[in-house]
């Protein structure tokens, strides 16, 4: 098993992706499926961006084995209220402000679920939140 | 459909490298490296965007060519001549000037490459407007299509399907001199090639139609040749006025934003082979905002600043330009594809199909390259991460691969040479063998001779 820790900051939308961007060249190395990298790239590029655009503090934990790949983001921020609304497609809580910069339009977590085979989400209001997305690499 | 990339234009003089490591640590997608004082290009990796030859300090990096010979093996010679030849010309001297030395030196047809391009403009137009893709990226530049098969296998399907001009204008020239009764095998097609990865493009049929070329001509080449006998001949030969009908938009084509200029919708150009990386980075992790089309090329300027060019590329831009305003017609009102479609006969013939091609990834066995990414996460532990380029391999994370690949060693980095002499695990004799084995015998010893030394002689 292979991991890699990265840690995510809180309102840096300039460096929003770079998780997702060194997971990506990871995965090519390891010739994995194009279709599959894809799925991982965005629904990892979206949990990543929810970290930079809702918390204050994140820590990024990508673990490769044989079959799968896990990634476990925990946050440290709001956390999530309701979180069935938030799995509704089209719903954002986001700010004008994160609007403009061409965030925020919903559909983020919708969207990661789509494109993962798992997915757990704990959440504790003003404490943060935990998600764990795992992908099968192999066919 | 798996490809053999195994023909590489550009190559390394050994006689003349003297094993210096601008080129291996210019090349884009790591395919240098250093051996035995010379560099050695990898032929999976190497892309054929010519930044090395363009970074050597002594000239030791070249184009292959054909011998010019082999257009006898042809009745109808056939040479396409792309815009920025005679951009490279002042402008002063007259098309049909350069044209007819270009008959002189035995060409019996002398055509623009970019002759097609009000065609092609019409057809990516067209595929602009289906649902499909995007943005669609341009399949003009051959390195960039190159780097996309090796470096971004994600973004094939974005890929225009429609051939560049150049091959569209082969295939249209083909079939007129046909049309006139002349037989298919007594036609020889050659593209006088501003670049490498055009030459490497035909020679390993990197799309399924480049057959329609029979043979690419080095520029540099045709350049002194023609040049030569303008400057020694006092007689402006126009011999054959030209029948071509080249449009000011399509002599740009080649150039920086010249393709995405004609291009409705919204689009973007890149040029540069840095830049194209970073750009298709982005595009691959979904930082894109939406874009209809996509203009990339491996060159600074577009093919101006094609490596077998002569001169400043801005002020090969600015000849063409000058070149541009003199043309009659600006662009065609009318269907350019309606005037040609006769000749063409069906639109299947313009389709480019890329071919899948063997990608960079450290195993094709997931398995088996998770375990040797581990041995690099392993090997990075000791490595001092100076990227110096003093073991032969370009940077220590790549010294670590090639070490996995079985292909270098621990011990050729020089900064854990000095570990492992301290910890007495190495004998300094040894360690300059070591050294020579990359470097070349007696690299180390005095020598005034060498580029930048007292008596420098290269």
């Amino acid at each position: 098993m292979m991991r890699t820790n990265y840690n995510v900051e809180g309102g840096d939308f300039t460096k929003a992706g770079n998780v997702a961007s060194c997971v990506k060249k990871t995965l090519k190395q390891l010739n994995v499926n194009a279709k599959i990298i894809k799925r991982v790239v965005i629904a990892l590029y979206e949990a990543e961006v929810n970290i930079v655009a809702h918390a204050y503090q994140g820590h990024v934990t990508i673990d490769i084995d044989d079959q799968y790949i896990t990634m476990l983001l925990k946050d440290k921020g709001p956390g999530i209220e309701d979180i069935d609304l938030a799995m509704t497609q089209g719903f954002s809580t986001a700010s004008a402000k994160v609007r403009e910069m061409g965030f925020g339009a919903g559909m983020g977590l919708p969207n990661i679920k789509k494109n993962v085979d798992e997915l757990t989400l704990e959440s504790e209001i003003n404490i943060g939140i935990t998600l764990c997305l795992k992908v099968k690499l192999t066919e | 459909m798996n490809e053999q990339y195994t023909y590489h234009a550009i190559k390394v003089d050994h006689n003349v490298c003297y094993g210096c490591t601008h080129c291996m640590h210019v090349c884009p997608t790591n395919s240098i490296r250093v051996n035995n004082g010379k560099a050695h290009i990898l032929i999976d990796k190497c892309i054929d965007c010519g930044e090395c030859l363009k970074n050597c300090p002594v000239n030791a990096i070249y184009v292959d060519q054909d011998d010019f010979s082999n257009i006898y093996e042809y009745k109808y010679r056939v040479a396409l001549v792309p815009a920025v030849l005679t951009g490279q010309f002042p402008t002063n001297i007259i098309e049909e000037e350069i044209f007819g030395e270009m008959n002189k030196l035995g060409f019996t047809h002398v055509y623009h490459a970019e002759d097609m391009a009000p065609v092609i403009k019409e057809l990516i137009n067209y595929q602009i407007s289906e649902d499909t893709d995007k943005p669609l990226i341009s399949t003009f530049c051959p390195a960039v299509v190159r780097l996309i098969q090796v470096k971004f296998p994600l973004l094939l399907p974005h890929l225009v399907d429609t051939l560049p001009p150049i091959d569209a204008s082969a295939i249209y020239y083909r079939k007129l001199l046909v049309e006139e009764g002349i037989p298919e095998n007594e036609i020889g097609i050659f593209y006088i090639t501003p670049c490498a990865a055009k030459i490497a493009s035909i020679k390993n049929n990197l799309s399924s139609s480049n057959s329609n070329i029979n043979g690419v001509i080095n520029m540099s080449f045709l350049y002194n040749r023609i040049y030569g006998a303008i400057k020694n001949s006092n007689s402006c030969t126009t011999k054959n006025p030209l029948l071509s009908e080249l449009t000011q938009d399509s002599i740009k084509w080649s150039l920086s934003r010249g393709e995405l200029s004609q291009i409705d919708g919204t689009g973007l150009a890149v040029d540069e082979i840095n830049n194209v990386i970073e750009f298709l980075e982005l595009l691959e992790n979904g930082e894109v905002p939406e874009l209809d089309f996509l203009e990339l090329r491996t060159c600074d300027q577009g093919c101006a600043g094609g490596a077998l060019l002569q001169g400043n590329r801005f002020l090969t831009v600015e000849r063409i330009k000058t070149r541009a305003k003199k043309l009659k017609i600006n662009s065609f009102q009318e269907s350019y594809w309606d005037k040609c479609k006769d000749v063409f006969n069906n639109k299947a013939c313009l389709k480019y199909e890329v071919k899948e091609a063997k990608p960079a990834v450290l195993d094709k066995d997931f398995s088996k390259a998770l375990k040797k990414m581990e041995r690099i996460r392993d090997l990075m532990c000791f490595l001092p991460g100076i990227d110096c380029g003093a073991c032969g391999s370009p940077s220590c994370q790549t010294l670590a691969e090639d070490i996995v690949q079985g292909d270098s060693n621990l011990s050729n980095c020089v900064f854990l040479q000095r570990m492992m002499e301290k910890k007495r695990k190495l004998h300094s004799n040894h360690a300059i063998r070591i050294i020579e084995g990359t470097w070349g015998k007696d690299r180390l010893d005095k020598d005034c001779k060498k580029k930048g030394a007292k008596n420098e002689d290269i």
